[in-house]
């Protein structure tokens, strides 16, 4: 069966198309190159001036996973004013920052989304975190494997295992927990506040196994190189929020001598001390180092005005950031001696100073750093903001005058602190294309995604071209999915249940004669039983498991 | 797994016990033509429920024997029936939870657990304050002190063999160094004597009074200090000492059941261990957990919260999921007769059996089931981890564990038949 799209203004970054006219064939699902002229078109849609991009893809959002089930536990408040009822076709649901995995997954597919990726799956949760995934329907999803703070890791660092047995170990992880890359939180930063440790530098040690931060960012980077994972290491790094860590984050871009690296949430790692409250920003320091970096990408972590809840595996600083809870309600979890989280609800005030240079000092990192090709559009949902706000943000950076009205209604001394009224750049269509769809499809060594050329996964979204770009990306004319329609002018039409991306990557299975004998000696669960078989995810999820190749 | 030694008998390994919320997972049972024995490491509860004989039933309309079909069909005709149906009980794992949410969503469904009482003590704390929380292998290698308020672990038999007393530990905490100490009522303290004869700290007082205890420990570790000889019938200076043991505890775990603080607003209490966890935070490390999840009731709770948005207790019946911790308890719901249907599931035993209401009844029981009435509708269901594999939360709902099937049944799983029922809807 073919079908055309007809007349379109093309955004395809991958292959350098840039708002060309141009038609595009599906086949089965997937794109495929124009037939010849005797081959008969089932369906063709006329999409004149229609704009054309790849599906949408998240690489960092908190969809899945035992930290956002507790902040939806926690907060019937945030569900309240945003309930969800159901219809013929999908199920109903609530919620605003925390919502419901089903309401999740139909709001990213009425944005255009066609994939996302949760960002900090413990393995110790990840069997939860994988039910949470296969519950959220329409969009491909997957997850990166927290390490960094576990025992094991932390004991064969300090026992200075050589590199191919924390490879090994790594690559295991991966293949256990059904992951798609590996994320470090903190790193050896939540581990040692379990020692009562309350903060943890770059060469700082954890005072019970005498390693530092650098150590265990350049053991876990080499490990996702030896392994070849498409997606580099995924850096939360220390000090997450604490003034001056901008500091921190030059030393992290340094420390990895030139290995590829993934900053995440950028914008909370962006900070100076300068000015009456000791509070600046550092985007122009950190924007001018990821451009001199090529080996580094980052996702930005924007904050938008509102409640919303911050859920992070950084069991430290969430501890830290409890004082500003809003409401007065918190957790902070250790966990299995692998990890934590720590959950905090958090309202961000556009009248704050700190708040409103929060919000500027992700604008101007999407603003200074040059190249989109490394930085991807992200509020750390539910984190910076909910991610039903992404076309607010997207009109942000695609409208100077947009951005200075909002400038202009921001705390005034904020505003004065920022350079954000001097910048000019606004972003194209194109660049919007490369950032939500191209760039983190590569990133994350998805071939066949985020690009329109022959062969891709027919997952497109079309758009109404509109002056007001946050109406024209809240609402998509269509929605295709693996080719078909699952979403006609912003709504669900077709309920459709997305796959799985793992990796398979290979290591040395002697490491699981070390594993079983540790599982054995100091864990409340069975080796056996803590991997998680293809079975659960395809049977008790009625999902899908694509293999993505390592390289 | 399973592994035939001979042409009759198989012996699976890891296996993980569904009867309580520990889950433990180093079973070793044996299946001689569908007779379980477990070889290692059953305790009571675990032998009671995996060696026990399977009885002979069928589904029954009112008491009369039907096919399995037919039953399926007048449970689809009581659900289509009903106004606002109440699914109660729920004691099922992960699969049979998600069919059953689905089925709530589609049919307007008040649902609730069996321990809906117990859970929500927690989830009321967690609503108004929060807490800081850990999990069992923190405790088992990390806490230097364990405090049991109101609970000896009784219902949870092989706590103390599993998480307490170890021959090994991560950061070489030796059982020496482990301070154990109970508070509350009536409690069997023996497990809390460690391997090498040395006695837990008691400090004996009725469950309505932990409270007390607790809150004047929070005062003293914050320097306060109490005029009174005795503190809910303790005397101070014992309360004291604990309080200074606390100051100098490395990482210490208050441990709570909040099925067995059956007191009226245990909430309160709950809150009172969360808030002096809270206040030792400042200074060391301290944590909270909380035994329960018995029957599945993590399970449903984990679930109902990632599909719903709200945790247990909510209303389905006006389209959206409507939360509410106490009116939609199954008490109050019969009580006030918010509805028009009960459908009861319990696939893990034969002791919790449903309320008798004058409401058309459908009881997905185990097949030993035995009711004082006759419900419209019973339909035998096979058991999770025993007959058919699955998925379970344990109690601190983080860590799920596999199930796995040891016996061939003859009955059908909760998941597949409520997932009939929405098909046939």
């Amino acid at each position: 069966m073919y079908i055309k799209l007809t007349n379109g203004i093309v955004y395809d970054p991958v292959h350098g198309i840039n708002g060309e006219r141009r038609d595009i064939y599906i086949r089965d699902g997937y794109i495929t190159r124009k037939p010849s002229s005797n081959t008969k078109i089932d369906k063709t849609y006329d999409l004149k001036n229609k704009i054309i991009m790849s599906g949408a893809i998240d690489i960092h959002t908190h969809i899945g996973g035992g930290k956002v089930n507790i902040a939806r536990m926690m907060l019937p408040e945030d569900h309240q004013a945003d309930l969800v009822s159901r219809t013929e076709l999908t199920r109903s649901g609530c919620g605003y920052a925390a919502p419901s995995t089903l309401t999740a997954g139909y709001r990213y597919a009425e944005m255009g989304y066609t994939a996302c990726f949760e960002p900090a799956m413990l393995p110790a949760n990840a069997r939860q975190a994988h039910m949470e995934m296969a519950d959220t329907p329409m969009v491909d999803k997957g997850a990166y494997a927290m390490l960094g703070s576990d025992d094991f890791f932390l004991r064969m660092l300090a026992s200075k295992k050589d590199q191919e047995a924390i490879s090994d170990y790594v690559g295991w992880t991966i293949n256990a927990s059904q992951a798609l890359g590996i994320k470090v939180v903190n790193p050896g930063g939540i581990s040692a506040f379990k020692f009562n440790q309350r903060q943890l530098e770059l060469d700082e040690v954890n005072q019970y196994y005498g390693t530092s931060p650098r150590e265990i960012l350049i053991a876990l980077a080499r490990a996702v190189t030896e392994l070849g994972i498409p997606h580099p290491l995924h850096v939360h790094g220390c000090n997450l929020g604490v003034p001056g860590n901008m500091q921190t984050t030059l030393d992290t871009i340094k420390a990895v001598e030139g290995m590829r690296m993934h900053i995440t949430h950028i914008q909370f790692h962006s900070y100076g001390t300068e000015g009456d409250k000791n509070f600046s920003s550092g985007a122009a320091e950190i924007a001018e180092a990821v451009n001199k970096n090529p080996n580094i990408s980052i996702d930005v972590g924007q904050v938008l005005f509102g409640q919303t809840v911050t859920a992070s595996g950084d069991s430290m600083r969430q501890y830290a950031g409890h004082w500003h809870a809003h409401p007065k309600k918190w957790v902070v979890m250790d966990i299995e001696c692998d990890a934590g989280c720590g959950v905090v609800p958090f309202k961000y005030k556009d009248k704050n100073f700190v708040n409103a240079l929060q919000w500027a000092i992700g604008l101007e990192l999407f603003l200074l750093v040059d190249d989109p090709w490394r930085i991807f559009l992200t509020t750390d949902h539910p984190n910076g903001a909910p991610f039903t706000s992404y076309p607010h943000l997207i009109r942000l950076l695609m409208d100077r005058s947009f951005r200075n009205d909002m400038l202009s209604t921001i705390n005034k001394d904020a505003a004065i602190a920022s350079t954000l009224s001097s910048i000019d750049r606004e972003y194209s269509l194109y660049d919007i294309a490369i950032m939500t769809r191209a760039a983190p499809a590569r990133s994350l060594g998805l071939k066949n995604r985020g690009h329109l050329g022959s062969g891709a996964v027919a997952d497109i979204t079309v758009y109404s071209n509109n002056k007001d770009k946050e109406k024209m990306f809240s609402k998509p004319d269509y929605v295709f999915k693996d080719g078909e329609v699952i979403v006609r002018n912003g709504k669900i039409t077709k309920v459709v249940q997305g796959a799985t991306h793992t990796l398979r990557p290979e290591f040395d299975s002697g490491i699981e004669k070390s594993l079983k004998r540790y599982f054995d000696n100091y864990q409340a669960i069975s080796l056996g039983n803590f991997k998680i078989d293809d079975d659960e995810i395809v049977e008790h999820g009625n999902g899908k498991i694509i293999v993505q190749p390592c390289t | 797994m399973v592994k035939k030694s001979n042409s009759t008998a198989a012996i699976t390994r890891e296996v993980t016990c569904p009867f309580c919320g520990i889950l433990c997972d180093d079973l070793v049972i044996q299946n001689q033509n569908e007779r379980l024995s477990i070889l290692e490491n059953g305790c009571p509860k675990a032998i009671a429920a995996f060696e026990g004989e399977v009885s002979v039933n069928s589904p029954k309309l009112k008491g009369k024997k039907v096919s399995l079909d037919e039953a399926i069909n007048a449970v689809c005709q009581i659900l289509k029936k009903s106004h606002t149906p109440l699914f109660a009980g729920l004691a099922s794992d992960a699969g049979g939870i998600r069919q059953m949410m689905h089925l709530a969503d589609n049919t307007g469904a008040i649902i609730d657990h069996m321990h809906g009482d117990a859970l929500i003590r927690n989830t009321l704390v967690l609503q108004d304050l929060g807490w800081i929380m850990t999990t069992l292998s923190e405790i088992r290698n990390r806490a230097d002190m364990i405090i049991f308020a109101g609970t000896d672990t009784t219902n949870f038999p092989r706590f103390f063999e599993r998480v307490v007393w170890n021959k090994q530990s991560m950061f070489k905490l030796k059982n020496d160094q482990r301070q154990i100490v109970y508070i509350g009522d009536k409690l069997n303290t023996k497990p809390g004597i460690n391997p090498n004869g040395k006695r837990p700290t008691v400090l004996n007082c009725k469950n309505e009074q932990i409270g007390e205890v607790i809150s004047s420990l929070h005062a003293m570790v914050a320097g306060e200090t109490i005029n009174t000889k005795e503190i809910a019938g303790i005397k101070t200076k014992a309360v004291e000492a604990l309080a200074e043991k606390m100051k100098s505890a490395k990482y210490g775990v208050i441990v709570w059941s909040p099925a067995e603080l059956n007191i009226p607003h245990a909430e309160l209490t709950i809150q009172n261990f969360c808030e002096i966890v809270k206040y030792m935070t400042r200074t060391t490390r301290f944590a909270g957990f909380s035994l329960a999840g018995n029957d599945g009731a993590t399970t449903a709770n984990s679930i109902c919260a990632w599909q719903s948005g709200y945790p247990l207790r909510v209303n389905f019946n006006k389209g959206y999921p409507d939360y509410d911790a106490h009116r939609y308890s199954t008490h109050n719901v019969l009580k006030n007769k918010e509805a028009d249907a009960l459908l009861w599931i319990n696939s893990f035993n034969s002791i919790v059996n449903p309320p008798r209401a004058s409401i058309p009844s459908i009881v997905l029981g185990t097949p030993e089931t035995k009711l004082k009435f006759k419900p419209d509708v019973f339909i035998p269901v096979s058991t999770p981890g025993v007959d058919h594999s699955g998925q379970l939360f344990r109690t601190d709902s983080v860590v799920a564990l596999p199930l796995k099937q040891v016996r061939q049944s003859p009955y059908s799983s909760v998941d597949s038949i409520l997932k009939q029922v929405i098909e046939r809807m």
